[in-house]
């Protein structure tokens, strides 16, 4: 058994310890927010915080974890910087097929969290993990900087 | 292009999706009481179906209930495009709704009732939906709109004409009287909704042509919306596969031992042709995949490559081609066969196969017992994905249930339905629900690819004007394939699209389509489908001619524009808009394409860098676009900065190769995308028209490589003829 804090709760699971936390989360703990996109930490689509960090979870074997918070997609909203993320993504209207774009929200949260102004260098080098393929980066760039507009005036 | 209608597909076998019907008829029966349901004809070819006339039978795309909440059935899928949105508006518009009560329910797999008008068969895909449905579900609204008026005025007893709709809400301003159609669905539902009502003018539109935030994508911002690769349905297990490597290839022999050993491995699936794991979970069937030795036979195209591919698509191009059209007299201006005469100019462009790599990779979730198959899918094609889980778990098609989903994109990788006949396969293998999910390997390597394409181009000019143009088109037909019909006397109407009504007012014109299948790969639609290839032959070509005749390339567009003004006000505007003309730093370039495609007219200006290493930056993309009425203006925005990412990432990074029967390519480190950090400012520009709406889904994509390609030759002088950029040829090139 390995016990991970995932949203802030205790969950005990019974895998293998080399099993990436990403098909833990989802077919285990059925959090399917979380998404497969290559496997390889290439496309950032299964990007969580451990500990409030940006980490790719596709790569991640579960039994490294230990006792790290584990925040994702679907309770991100709680936080300041997750809710004034999401709703910029939605004032801007981000969003197009929408699967790259739980991890695209979850580095953008994690950007924030740890750069409150970022510029344009900034979001390059947070965001370039992140692909995606409806090609929507015009707007993920507008609405970090709406967000962080909001962080400010906060 | 998807093709019109072409008549061979019979609808008489598809039954409406049983769960639906039941659910839909127990609600008609008591829609005096519970809710105004609109029997609504589709005008589509097989439906002179009178059952349910009376009774509101189940072609419905409007539901009310008494609360007053209005439930659109919307009949395209969601991937992206905005369509749930775009399409509720065109019904709410109409209706006169609430907007802040609407909400969307997908239709379910029935083609009798919810077919695409355009195509005749349940198909999204060739930028129609808004085309496709512009007028019916504007009637569908304003029907049922018509029958809450009759219903408030005999209530009230007055006349109908005194009345008005607003917010779901009929009013008569003479009195005062106001009432909600939430409280009048059980009045509603005695009047038989008239046939052909009155629509709007554009002027008195509310919603459309206004920027109204898409109803899907909330979910979509806290991981609450189910993709087709989410669904745990109960008790389901996880899959995935090997599917042979080479395309005819067989499995010879399996050896299991190691991955039978794996905690959470629960079954070895062996079919003829690919091998699965079925686990606990996608780590322990990926973990018991890699564990296995397969040994394949690789069957008659082991010794496919690219070469190979290459060698015969440029030797069939030699050919004469079918006919697409023919105007004036050809031969005479050009000389005959494609023979040139040296005031003849010519070039052959080419483009490479291509994946369409969507992020969400390919998956089916499928429970088959002896009697029934449930399927859980994103699919553009839900009735063939019916027909194709009915066909591998060997039942009829009424004992299949698909549940669509929505999709995390689409680009015409999900107009096909074979991921949905493998996984039926694997899972009549197994007791109880599974979820096959594709590795990003086997979705790359297993994809029906992008057709490759050799264009060779001949013209003739007279002074600054064209005189002759002959285009040969030489590639696989993905219709001949998908819509068999639609293939007639060798010309690929898809193949041809966009060339053989090209835009240039040109007095003798020859359009040829010349078939020629790649061995050992599929090839299939991928965003921008056929004017992917033509745009960029004629427009990388348009902008050679130019330089031949000392003209700048906007000027000689519009000066073939006289037939097209919509076009060449599109040119005016991006060359206000992109600062064309104004000086550039060295070795940047700017480039211009101008196309009429999928009903839209679009005039893109890429400006970019080409790094002494030849590297290629880009710098700014400019737009304009006349697409008609703009229904939804913002999701048009996104739609073209969306379409020439698409694009640009093909031109700067895309192609498939083979070697051995293999694909050669497998994620993102071999087949790249263009990331955040390359991406410039991208400015598009809406045209007020009050035409009908044109498609606008594809067009960004195949406007920005030719673009691209030109602002490349403006910036180096080095003409590309081929697709993506050759970074060798660029390095050290300077304008000359």
């Amino acid at each position: 058994m390995i016990t991970l804090i995932v949203n802030g709760e205790r969950r005990e699971v019974d895998v293998p310890a080399d099993m990436p936390l990403l098909w833990v989360l989802r077919d285990v703990l059925g959090l399917t927010g979380t998404k497969f996109g290559c496997g390889i930490a290439q496309c950032g689509a299964c990007t969580v915080h451990l500990d409030g960090k940006p980490v790719r979870s596709c790569l991640l074997p579960v039994g490294t974890i230990g006792s790290r918070a584990i925040t994702t997609i679907e309770v991100i909203g709680a936080t300041p910087n997750g809710a004034k993320v999401q709703k910029a993504w939605l004032d801007r209207e981000v969003i197009q097929c929408g699967y790259c774009q739980s991890g695209q929200i979850m580095s953008a949260t994690a950007l924030l969290d740890a750069i409150p102004h970022p510029d344009d260098a900034d979001i390059d080098a947070a965001m370039a993990g992140n692909i995606c393929r409806c090609g929507t980066y015009v707007r993920i760039r507008e609405a970090i900087k709406q967000a962080a507009a909001e962080v400010q005036a906060s | 292009m998807i093709p019109q209608r072409p008549g061979t597909h019979s609808a008489s076998a598809l039954v409406p999706e049983r769960a639906s019907v039941l659910s839909r008829r127990s609600f008609v029966k008591s829609a005096t009481t519970v809710a105004f349901v609109l029997g609504f004809h589709v005008p589509l070819r097989n439906s002179s179906e009178a059952a349910g006339r009376s009774s509101y039978a189940p072609n419905a795309f409007i539901r009310i209930d008494p609360q007053g909440d209005v439930t659109l059935i919307i009949p395209q899928v969601e991937m992206g495009q905005g369509v749930y949105t775009s399409l509720s508006m065109l019904l709410a518009e109409e209706l006169d709704a609430d907007w802040s009560r609407v909400r969307v329910e997908h239709a379910p797999a029935d083609e009798k009732h919810y077919a695409n008008p355009i195509t005749g068969i349940q198909v999204t895909g060739g930028s129609n939906s808004v085309r496709a449905f512009w007028k019916p579900l504007r009637e569908a609204g304003a029907s049922a709109r018509a029958c809450f008026l009759e219903a408030a005025a005999r209530s009230w007893g007055v006349r109908a004409e005194e009345c008005r709709t607003e917010n779901s809400t009929v009013i008569h301003d003479r009195t005062g009287r106001k009432s909600v159609y939430g409280a009048l669905v059980g009045q509603a539902s005695a009047i038989e909704p008239p046939r052909d009502p009155p629509l709007k003018e554009v002027s008195a539109f509310r919603l459309i042509g206004r920027p109204i935030k898409r109803l899907d994508t909330p979910e979509k911002a806290n991981g609450k919306t189910k993709f087709g690769i989410d669904v745990l349905p109960p008790g389901v297990k996880f899959a995935t596969l090997a599917a042979s490597p080479v395309l005819g290839g067989k499995v010879v022999h399996v050896d299991d031992h190691r991955a039978t050993a794996i905690p959470g491995v629960r079954q070895i699936v062996v079919l003829d042709d690919l091998v699965a794991v079925v686990g606990d979970h996608m780590w322990a069937a990926q973990s018991g995949l890699e564990a296995l030795d397969i040994t394949w036979d690789d069957g008659p195209n082991g010794e496919v490559s690219s070469e190979l591919i290459w060698s015969r698509l440029r030797e069939a191009s030699l050919r004469e081609g079918a006919i697409a059209k023919d105007v004036g007299d050809v031969a005479r201006v050009l000389g005959s066969g494609g023979a040139s005469s040296s005031d003849v100019i010519s070039a052959a462009f080419e483009l490479p196969l291509l994946a369409h790599a969507t992020m969400e990779p390919l998956n089916c979730t499928v429970h088959v017992t002896p009697t029934f198959a449930e399927a859980w899918i994103g699919t553009q094609v839900m009735e063939r994905v019916r027909a194709a889980v009915a066909k591998a778990a060997d039942l009829p098609e009424t004992q299949v249930t698909i549940h669509n989903h929505l999709i995390g994109g689409g680009f015409g990788r999900r107009l096909e339905p074979d991921m949905a006949y493998s996984a039926v396969r694997i899972a009549r293998q197994v007791d109880g629900p599974v979820k096959v999910v594709w590795t990003r390997e086997e979705d790359m390597r297993h994809d029906v690819y992008r057709p490759a394409y050799h264009d060779r181009v001949w013209a003739r000019l007279e002074g600054d004007r064209i005189v002759g143009w002959r285009h040969r088109v030489s590639g696989s037909s993905v219709l001949a394939r998908w819509m068999p019909a639609a293939f007639k006397r060798g010309v690929d109407p898809d193949g041809v699209d966009s060339g053989a009504d090209m835009p240039y007012d040109i007095p003798n014109l020859r359009v040829e389509f010349n078939r020629e299948e790649p061995p050992g790969v599929v090839t299939g639609f991928w965003r921008g489908v056929g004017p992917n290839n033509n745009v960029f032959a004629i427009e990388s070509f348009i902008d050679e001619l130019a330089h031949k005749a000392g003209r700048d390339p906007i000027d000689f567009r519009r000066a073939h524009l006289d037939k097209t003004p919509r076009l060449r006000a599109a040119l005016d505007l991006v060359r206000e808009k992109s600062g064309w003309g104004l000086a550039l730093p060295e070795r940047c370039g700017r480039g211009v394409s101008a196309q009429t495609s999928f009903g839209s007219f679009v005039a893109t200006v890429v400006e970019c860098k080409v790094e002494k290493s030849g590297e290629v930056k880009l710098r700014r993309v400019t737009t304009a676009v006349d697409t008609g009425i703009a229904v939804n203006p913002d999701t048009i925005i996104a739609q073209l900065q969306g379409g020439h990412i698409f694009g640009l990432t093909a031109a700067l990074y895309g192609e498939i190769t083979l070697e051995k029967g293999r694909v050669q390519q497998s994620n993102f480190h071999d087949y790249r995308m263009l990331r955040i950090d390359q991406i410039p400012p991208i400015d598009i520009h809406l045209i007020k028209s009050d035409a009908s709406p044109g498609g606008i889904g594809e067009p960004g994509t195949t406007a920005a490589i030719p673009a691209l390609r030109n602002a490349i030759y403006a910036a180096t002088g080095v003409a590309l003829r081929r697709m993506p950029i050759d970074r060798k040829l660029l390095a050290g090139s300077e304008r000359t």
